[in-house]
């Protein structure tokens, strides 16, 4: 067998693939749902939170915090008139998610030095909602005492490092942000999605073809040919990991010209990692067809594992929340290596050398899933 | 035994058989629940932090030993300046704090990390300026560490109205109901149908003397029964584990759970009429369907930053009406009246789908 | 002559039960050799193991010379094989197809072009090469597995149970088909539980149970069993043979 078969499969593969009528169309709709449309959804923030402020103070300090909040991009603020219980019954209705009551003669209580707390109710029934719009409530309120206030810290401050007028202090704190100056969020999440299309490409649809021929008995035919189990294999994966990097570059060429986004580092980079990622994933995916028998089996063991990649991998929540144990497991998910070199690259303009931790555990995965796929692939049983 | 009562136990014998599969189907809910309880949060911890010192002086050496103690930063010591850059590059810190010798702090923060960098300069700054807000040790997830997120001080006195605790439990749970009965509902039987017709063993069942209709039921049967046990399983773990309030209207919330595994196994036929290969069919379930199902119903992401188009999007998506009225029933306690908008839509939903979907079944066999 | 297959206490167990229990043949160049038997006595189980799909638990075995446990993948160059579902690319052609398993098999392009022809011709399929093999009636589908099968002419031939479902003419154009491709010097190797298709055969043997009950050509097992039952030879078919032997089976139809 001086003649490798390889080509020959490889062959079959595209006929077959050009003959599916479905299976083109998916593949160009991905990177633009993946680029144009996952963005504008997938965020955690909260914005327009509803607040309602019952001032009954209608001090120099409540005007100062009325107006922070008026200002303030995360809240919409409505009418202040009514009492707290009529406040609580909108809030109940859901037209409100945070209501503030600044008591009688707050100011002159703070000046005095007994205080008597600004009340703030939030509703919990959508927690995220909830939870974040009370902190920004709270850091919107503090920030304005403070301002008002100069007894009260021995610094005075605005969240973006300007010192506040009138006020020297020796004692000055700055902020500076580095690396996507605008805090733009999609530009934290493309990339991340970009990784996320290639998740799909690489395991999902390696693992169906498979399955398929499982099911419909040629694969038995191949079995008794001389086929080698590295040439099945790779004749299958090769043209996955071609469409893959060509729908990477598609996404990347949609990011620039939807958004403006372009990697701050060297594009090569992403795409060396995007092969290793293919080879990590479609491994794992034939190690998952190898030992299914049906379809749904393999469906719904790719779906637990994937699962688990997609909601561990910092693609939503950051890693640095997980507790320690989660945050080692994590380390043997391809996804979170290869969104952390994509978002450093893109964003960062990171350098190979300072990803070294990433590449090297991809590469490591990579020889891990494959061996796994051919080991579990049997001609013979 | 009636025809239709042998499909179905025809029916139960392939599902049950595969033991692997079962167990899988069983084990997800648990799986999205440990996951979404214990393993991921948005509450911000762990930050790494680094600094550079050009002076030691006590007062620097104090707000160092604060930055150590601190529950929520992950203190990694101190650095150069020429090292900054390429620690915050390679993501070995999230924040370096630079003390300068006039007493002045610079917070170098990367902020390319989104969904940390606002919060953590913002609480290093709280922390550096030493004002009054403290964080409030009082609050606890579920998982037993301290909620980072909700600052309290002696002016500020705050309240979470139905979610004292603010159990972030509230939120997931209903999505994760949502996901689940889509999935196995919805994405099985649909395969299942299609398997069938793939195989060709649809036509066999077809010749018999039962009705297609009654064929496509008896596929549905064992899916149902599966979803009412992972409602049993995700309910008892919210209960148990999760601590969340489930009695308060049980008939109502089973009811609504009914409804919504119905229209989730319409939707399965449905699909399953459009697909002629297990693959296809599976690919359209899951780019058509559970995709847009997660992304646009509310159980992952905040409905209300979405444009005006996609919103309107959200209104014909199904599980977003029951993902707002499950949290209406289980955080809020409502009853049946409280939810009739949403229930009478998705009962609406339901009729529609159903029906179509017969009607498409129906056709297809000409 | 030595045997291009030979087996010696061949057995295959799954957990606690033996679907193919201690049996030992020969097989000789240019026979056709029938594997007769009731659904479920263990023939496909054993063709399998021959082809070098399956590993016997027990018992020793050549085919084309090499051994059965141990060169299972050089056994795979020289033989060809169709299974009872005919397995072939329905989303392929015709054509798309053979060329396929030609390429496999390490033909050249020029072979394969030239066998692809001779092939087609013979089938009378040249106008339909470029027809889906989805779309093709089941005796067509059948007839092709086999043309799939034989592509590289190899010494020996497995086919098991190749004329499922298709009609009685069909059946006996295929028998057709089969004893051509014998008379080129290949050796077949069929299995079926058609008892009729015995007198095709060069020898047969009859599995029961997982064992093997009889090893003959077709006429000594009808004289043998016509004198046994006290009938003539004219009156005694295969089934006949079969269900004497097949009386005390306990699996099976």
């Amino acid at each position: 067998m001086a003649k490798s078969i390889l080509p020959i499969l490889i062959r079959k593969e595209l006929i077959q693939f050009r003959r599916n009528k479905f299976l083109p169309k998916l593949l160009v709709m991905m990177p633009i749902m993946s680029v144009l449309v996952m963005p504008l959804v997938t965020q955690m923030d909260v914005k327009n939170v509803s607040v309602a402020l019952l001032d009954n103070d209608r001090s120099s300090l409540s005007m100062r915090i009325e107006s922070h909040l008026a200002n303030s991009d995360y809240f919409r603020l409505q009418t202040t008139a009514g009492s707290y219980d009529d406040a609580i019954q909108r809030l109940d209705q859901g037209e409100i998610d945070v209501i503030i009551s600044v008591p009688e003669h707050f100011e002159r209580n703070l000046r005095n030095g007994h205080p008597k707390p600004i009340l703030l109710t939030a509703n919990g029934v959508n927690a995220t909602k909830g939870g974040q719009g009370m902190q920004y409530a709270v850091q919107t309120i503090v920030s304005a005492i403070n301002e008002y206030s100069i007894t009260y810290s021995e610094a005075s401050y605005s969240p973006s490092g300007h010192p506040v007028g009138g006020t020297p202090s020796s004692n000055l704190i700055t902020i500076q942000n580095r690396y996507n100056p605008t805090g733009n969020y999609r530009h934290f999440m493309l990339p991340a999605l970009m990784v996320m299309l290639l998740l799909l490409v690489s395991c999902f649809l390696p693992l169906l073809n498979i399955i398929t021929e499982k099911e419909h008995g040629t694969i038995e035919q191949i079995n008794v040919t001389p086929v080698r189990r590295i040439e099945f294999i790779l004749a299958k994966l090769i043209p996955y990991w071609v469409i893959g990097l060509v729908l990477l570059g598609f996404s990347m060429l949609l990011a620039w010209a939807v958004y403006g986004l372009t990697p701050a580092g060297n594009p090569a980079l992403l795409f060396l990692a995007s092969f290793l990622y293919s080879l990590c994933l479609s491994g794992f995916a034939v190690s998952i067809a190898n030992v299914s028998s049906t379809m749904q089996q393999g469906i719904f063991v790719m779906f637990f594992f994937v699962m688990i990649f997609i909601l561990m991998s910092g693609l939503f929540t950051p890693i640095e929340s997980m507790p320690q144990w989660a945050q080692y497991i994590t380390v043997a998910f391809p996804p979170r290596h290869v969104i952390n070199v994509f978002r450093a690259v893109y964003l960062k303009g990171t350098l190979l050398p300072e990803l070294r931790f990433e590449f090297i555990m991809l590469t490591l995965l990579a020889i891990g899933f494959n061996a796994l796929a051919t080991i579990t692939y049997k001609k013979q049983n | 035994m009636t025809p239709f009562l042998s499909f179905v136990r025809k029916e139960c014998t392939h599902i049950f058989r595969d033991v692997r599969t079962m167990m899988i189907v069983l084990l997800i809910p648990v799986l999205l629940m440990v996951l979404f309880g214990f393993a991921i949060s948005t509450e911000i911890s762990h930050i790494r932090v680094m600094t550079v010192v050009e002076q030691f002086t006590p007062d620097v050496r104090q707000q160092l030993t604060t930055l150590e103690n601190n529950p929520y930063i992950d203190y990694q010591g101190v650095i150069t300046e020429r090292e900054v850059d390429a620690m915050l590059r390679s993501g070995k810190c999230a924040a370096v704090v630079m003390f300068a010798r006039n007493g002045n702090r610079n917070i170098v923060v990367d902020a390319s990390n989104s969904s940390i960098s606002a919060t953590a300069s913002n609480y290093l700054l709280s922390i550096l300026n030493s004002s009054p807000i403290t964080y409030s040790e009082a609050s606890y997830s579920p998982s037993g560490r301290p909620v980072g997120g909700t600052p309290s001080s002696k002016l500020i006195s705050t309240y979470m109205r139905h979610n004292p605790q603010l159990k972030s439990a509230y939120n997931f749970v209903p999505g994760v109901m949502g996901l689940i009965f889509i999935l196995i509902c919805a994405l099985m039987t649909c395969v299942s149908v299609v398997r069938e017709k793939e195989m060709g063993t649809m036509e066999v069942l077809l010749v018999s003397p039962i009705r297609p209709i009654y064929i496509v039921l008896a596929k549905m049967m064992p899916y149902l029964v599966i979803s009412l046990i992972n409602l049993a399983t995700i309910l008892l773990l919210s209960h148990f584990v999760l601590d969340m309030p489930i009695s308060s209207n049980l008939p109502t919330l089973l009811l609504l759970c009914v409804v919504y595994i119905t229209l989730s196994l319409a939707l399965g036929l449905f699909v399953s009429t459009m697909a002629q290969s297990q693959m296809v069919a599976l690919l359209i379930c899951a780019m058509v369907m559970m995709i847009p199902m997660i992304m646009f119903s509310g159980m992952l992401f905040p409905l209300e930053n979405l444009p005006p188009v996609l919103k309107q999007i959200t209104y014909i998506v199904p599980a977003r009406w029951f993902i707002e009225a499950i949290r209406k029933v289980m955080v809020e306690g409502l009853s049946l009246v409280g939810i009739a908008k949403e229930f009478a839509i998705l009962c609406g939903m339901t009729v529609v789908i159903f029906a179509a979907s017969i009607k498409k079944f129906n056709d297809r066999l000409e | 002559m030595s045997p291009i297959i030979s087996v010696r206490n061949l057995t295959k167990q799954f957990g606690s039960f033996t679907a193919v229990d201690h049996i030992s043949f020969d097989v000789y160049e240019g026979e056709i050799f029938g594997f007769l038997g009731a659904n479920g006595a263990g023939k496909t189980t054993a063709m399998r193991i021959l082809c070098g799909l399956s590993y016997p638990t027990d018992g020793i075995g050549t085919v084309v010379g090499y051994d059965i446990r141990t060169e299972g993948e050089l056994i795979k160059r020289h033989i060809g094989y169709m299974s009872q579902r005919f397995s072939l690319y329905e989303d392929l052609t015709i054509e798309e197809n053979i060329q396929l398993y030609g390429g496999i098999y390490g033909m050249s392009k020029e072979d394969i072009a030239q066998r692809t022809h001779e092939l087609l011709e013979k089938l009378q399929f040249l106008e339909h090469k470029d027809d889906m093999v989805g779309s093709l009636p089941l005796g067509w589908k059948q007839k092709l597995a086999f043309m799939v099968a034989t592509v590289h002419r190899p010494k020996l031939i497995f086919l098991d149970e190749p004329t499922g479902g298709v009609d009685p003419i069909t059946r006996r154009q295929f028998w057709d088909l089969i004893r051509a491709t014998a008379q080129e010097g290949a050796t077949i190797f069929v299995t079926t539980h058609y008892m009729d298709e015995a007198e095709y055969c060069d020898r047969i043997t009859m599995m029961v149970d997982g064992q093997i009950r009889a090893l003959d050509t077709p006429t000594t097992l009808r004289k043998h069993y016509a004198e046994l039952l006290h009938q003539t030879y004219e009156t005694m078919s295969m089934e006949q043979v079969f269900y004497h032997l097949a009386r005390e089976a306990k699996r099976g139809d």
